[in-house]
């Protein structure tokens, strides 16, 4: 196993991110991916571990990451609902680690939605 | 399924369901490269009747549709190289499903990524239930455990991307010499 002591640095780090996330409770913003089997077959886990290794390497302390089940849309897996705090929820279709990087700077960081990796225009096709 | 870590995801979140405290996630490749897939709970466990259902596709516990898939997904997979499928359960205590692959069959899906499929699970239920990965083949063995990781991080939840990234690297460095270095 990589140092333990290297994890209780990251445990200091972590509790001074969590205390700044309180602090800001309104400017939450919450990322929730489909991972029933349909998500998970259709490649939901590396769109996951894009996410984490995105949010951490940018340091964006006010995201938190969390998954749901199957919501009956499994031909659009792998889904990403992205919620910004006092907008409607987005929700990302077909989702793949590539596109996560736009997602994340475009709309995480700069609150733009990416229009064309969302629902909508999947359904519109 | 593309891998077998993404069966055992998809297997393992059943544990979780069934309020499992401790989920317990075994791969063993044998020397004549026969894989032993194991996942062991301490969840609610079934009766007889729900356990001959649920490998059945049309045997599920949830409402909204009439079919679950992954249990008989993975007998498929492991049935096509030669292998098979068990799952001993008793209610109270909780369940046991093995699968055998036979590594040599053209048919046997890749291992896939290990370490990806314990992150997910853990980032998915940060507080609880605790997951143990333990793999054996003939170049050695490796075990990780959440209750040592969280003995260090107390009451931080496991779903800290950094701690999401240090599990996964860390995981990732100790599979590599058991398994080799090719991750799908």
């Amino acid at each position: 196993m990589k140092s333990m002591a290297e994890l209780e640095a990251i445990r200091q780090r972590t509790l001074q991110r969590i205390n700044l996330r309180k602090e800001d409770e309104d400017k939450n913003i919450r990322v929730v991916i489909g991972m029933a089997t349909c998500g998970i077959a259709a490649g939901a886990r590396p769109v996951m571990m894009k996410f984490m290794e995105e949010i951490n390497t940018r340091a964006l302390s006010e995201v938190t990451v969390s998954q749901t089940g199957c919501i009956g849309m499994c031909r659009l897996e792998p889904m990403v609902d992205v919620y910004l705090p006092g907008q409607e929820k987005v929700t990302y279709v077909h989702m793949t680690p590539e596109k996560v990087g736009r997602v994340v700077a475009e709309h995480i960081v700069n609150g733009r939605p990416v229009t064309e990796y969302t629902i909508g225009a999947a359904e519109d096709k | 399924m593309r891998d077998l870590s993404l069966h055992l995801l998809d297997l393992a979140e059943n544990s979780v369901r069934a309020g499992a405290s401790l989920v317990t996630i075994r791969v063993k490749v044998d020397e004549r490269k026969w894989i032993t897939l194991q996942l062991e709970d301490d969840g609610c466990g079934m009766d007889e009747a729900l356990l001959a259902r649920v490998m059945s596709p049309f045997g599920t516990t949830r409402t909204t549709r009439k079919v679950g898939l992954g249990i008989p997904l993975m007998a498929q997979n492991a049935r096509l190289t030669g292998g098979d499928i068990t799952l001993q359960s008793e209610v109270g205590k909780g369940t046991v499903l093995t699968a055998t692959l036979d590594g040599n069959s053209i048919d046997c899906l890749p291992l896939g990524d290990l370490a990806g499929t314990v992150v997910t699970l853990v980032t998915a239920n940060p507080y609880s239930p605790d997951f143990l990965l333990e793999c054996t083949s003939p170049q050695g063995s490796m075990s990780f455990d959440t209750r040592e990781v969280r003995q260090v991080l107390g009451d931080v939840g496991l779903n800290e991307p950094e701690i999401s990234v240090w599990m996964l690297e860390s995981i990732r460095e100790e599979l590599q010499p058991i398994f080799g270095g090719v991750i799908l």
